[in-house]
């Protein structure tokens, strides 16, 4: 008796300070920004809106959150285009080697986008008229997300029985028509799972944008805070953590309203 | 009229699937596909609609040879084992596909599903995802679908396969008066050879990717050409004995029989179902030709019995009426009605015995 009790409460204790472990950070982010004088420890404020003023009176705030946008918009379209495409062929289509091939891809992917390619990729862009635009960095960020996204859609679409597509086939219907009425809507979720996916991670890329934008104007959220510091170096919190609670909002609405809408389901197939 | 000229599948991986087959198949005729499992049947099917594409051989559909043309300009609409009706459009959708397909206004093919809908009774349900359909409502809408696209040529995989054994009798009933008012050339694949009785006008019966026999379906009953069709058509198997042919009589599992005249001696197999002998559960005098032997097993059909007979180590069975069952083992003697049984040698049909 005496046992189970202990356990109950060896376990609440556990639970509580993993949990505190976790939400203290999200208490600071939903506390700091209103705080006169946040420090980085997590204290009740002393209310004020005056962080969000000073934040807004920096001119590059507000672009960059719309540069962030614009940047993970466009990769996300991109991947989520090319990604369906491929992993409808790849899935489809017997081609001698194609497992070898998406691992292969998989692999380099983490490499191409990675801290090691930084010199030849800014070399590359350069070459190409690519430093300072938005396509840049759109086509960078997408090329490394590419293979993992191709790689997930094609489990969705191998998921899917051939007997559909062949139905529509013998109805007539073109290779490009069956993807829009058949193959589309059947692998919905897992695209608006990959269109998710993609937008979180370019929200958060940072150094991939650093290098190869060098016009503040353009730069996206994550290289913005980096410049939230006073002259001598030290960061100001109060701009942080209020840049912090403007630029993680985007990205929870998308997630709670793609999650209301399609689901996260990961595992393929249909659900009927 | 779909003809097959010397029509070859191999797979990779060197499986013959379908191998040099010929056939002719008549305008509105409801033609079955019949064979065991992985005889080639959905295999020829498919490439009768274009998703397959021979290694060798033609195909032919109402006078075109049509071996090069993609599906969906063969004029042909196929219904699929599991019926492939896509499950996020509703009923109306899916039945209007292939006029979508073929750029018909939205109200021309909503009215024209709807009318297609209603000759099947699927009016109700319209409105309901394929997922919220039972099987044979599922396999309705199929049907629909495929008639809205007006094909010269139905396509059918094993389409009552998914239903159950009742829905499967009223299902049957319904396809072949359907196929009746809409005169549609019809090719079915089944394993189940009652289906195939039952259903079609003429059946070709498959075995190992050949054509072992294509007839009405009374002819493939009454005249098997092989012991392998012998053995395959039919609600209970044909017993098929060994024989042989000695100066005039027929030895058959210890009986001695009349032999038609033009039949030289040799080995042959006998052939006969069991529907077509007489138990006896006394000796007969003076006569050779019963089968004698000891009850094995009785099973019960319902409104007859099937006896199995131990006859020596062969098997022999014999269909009983209602009340007339022995007990097992009781002896027992079968005797085979004139003009019933079948005499093959070489595997070939030689005559009615
Ligand atoms: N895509 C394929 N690749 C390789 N072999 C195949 C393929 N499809 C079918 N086969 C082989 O071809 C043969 C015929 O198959 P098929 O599906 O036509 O048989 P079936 O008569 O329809 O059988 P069932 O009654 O079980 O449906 C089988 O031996 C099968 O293993
Ligand atoms: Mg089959």
């Amino acid at each position: 008796m005496t046992r189970h009790a202990l356990a109950t409460i060896g376990r609440a204790t556990f639970f509580a300070v993993v949990l505190g472990f976790f939400s203290l950070p999200l208490l600071w982010l939903a506390s700091a920004p209103f705080d006169a004088h946040p420090s980085i420890t997590t204290s009740l404020p002393e209310f004020t809106f005056g962080n969000f003023r000073s934040l807004l009176d920096n001119p590059y705030v507000m672009s960059s959150l719309r540069n962030s946008l614009l940047q993970a918009a466009g990769s996300a379209a991109l991947v989520v285009v090319l990604a369906a495409l491929a992993a409808y062929a790849l899935s489809r289509v017997r081609v001698p080697g194609r497992d070898a091939l998406l691992y292969v891809l998989l692999l380099l992917s983490s490499v191409v986008t990675g801290t090691a390619a930084m010199v030849p990729l800014f070399e590359l862009a350069t070459r190409l008229n690519l430093i300072d635009t938005h396509l840049g960095v759109i086509l960078t960020l997408s090329g490394g997300l590419l293979p993992a996204a191709i790689f997930i859609l094609k489990d969705f679409m191998d998921g899917t029985p051939t007997s559909y597509e062949e139905s529509a086939r013998v109805f007539g219907a073109s290779p490009l028509q069956i993807l829009r009425h058949i193959v589309i809507p059947l692998v919905r979720p897992g695209l608006a799972t990959i269109a998710v996916w993609a937008v979180a991670n370019v929200w958060g890329s940072f150094l991939q944008p650093f290098i190869l934008l060098r016009d503040p104007d353009k730069s996206p959220g994550a290289v913005i805070l980096y410049t939230l510091y006073t002259e001598g170096g030290a960061p100001r919190l109060d701009l942080i953590s209020t840049f912090s609670l403007l630029y993680s909002l985007p990205v929870v609405v998308m997630y709670v309203f793609v999650s209301r809408r399609y689901g996260f389901r990961f595992h393929g197939g249909i659900k009927r | 009229m779909i003809s097959l000229s010397g029509l070859t599948k191999e797979f990779p991986g060197g499986v013959r699937a379908i191998d040099s087959l010929d056939l002719e198949i008549r305008d509105g005729e409801f033609f079955a596909l019949l064979g065991p499992s992985g005889c080639g049947k959905t295999t020829l099917l498919r490439t009768i609609a274009g998703l397959e594409t021979p290694t060798s051989g033609n195909v032919g559909i109402g006078g075109t040879d049509v071996t090069g043309l993609p599906p969906g300009r063969r004029d042909v609409a196929m219904v699929f084992q599991d019926y492939a009706l896509f499950p996020h459009m509703d009923v109306t959708t899916n039945i209007a596909y292939p006029l979508r397909i073929k750029k018909v206004s939205r109200a021309r093919r909503e009215a024209k599903a709807a009318e297609t809908a209603s000759r099947l009774s699927l009016s109700e349900l319209l409105a309901r995802r394929p997922a919220q359909l039972s099987g044979g409502q599922q396999q309705r809408v199929a049907l629909a679908r495929a008639i809205a696209s007006r094909p010269q040529v139905f396509l059918f995989d094993e389409p009552l396969s998914n239903l159950d054994a009742r829905l499967r009798l009223e299902a049957r009933t319904f396809l072949k008066r359907l196929q009746r008012e809409l005169a549609v050339t019809t090719v079915f694949v089944t394993h189940d050879q009652g289906e195939a009785l039952a259903l079609a006008d003429r059946i070709a019966v498959m075995n190992a990717g050949r054509i072992t026999q294509v007839g009405t379906p009374s002819e493939v009953f009454h005249r098997p050409a092989d012991p392998f069709v012998a053995g395959f058509i039919g609600s209970t198997p044909m017993n098929l004995l060994p024989a042989s042919a000695e100066g005039g009589e027929l030895h058959v599992a210890g009986a001695v029989l009349p032999l038609p005249r033009d039949i030289p001696d040799g080995p042959l197999v006998y052939g006969l179902r069991p529907e077509y002998a007489d138990l006896s559960q006394s000796a007969p005098v003076g006569r050779r030709d019963a089968f004698s032997g000891k009850v094995a097993v009785v099973e019960n059909l319902g409104t007859a019995h099937l006896v199995t007979l131990e006859s020596g180590d062969l098997l022999i069975q014999v269909v009983v009426p209602e009340g007339d069952e022995p007990a097992v083992g009781a002896s027992a003697w079968a005797a085979p009605r004139p003009g019933r049984a079948l005499l093959y040698r070489d595997d070939r049909l030689l005559t009615g015995a």
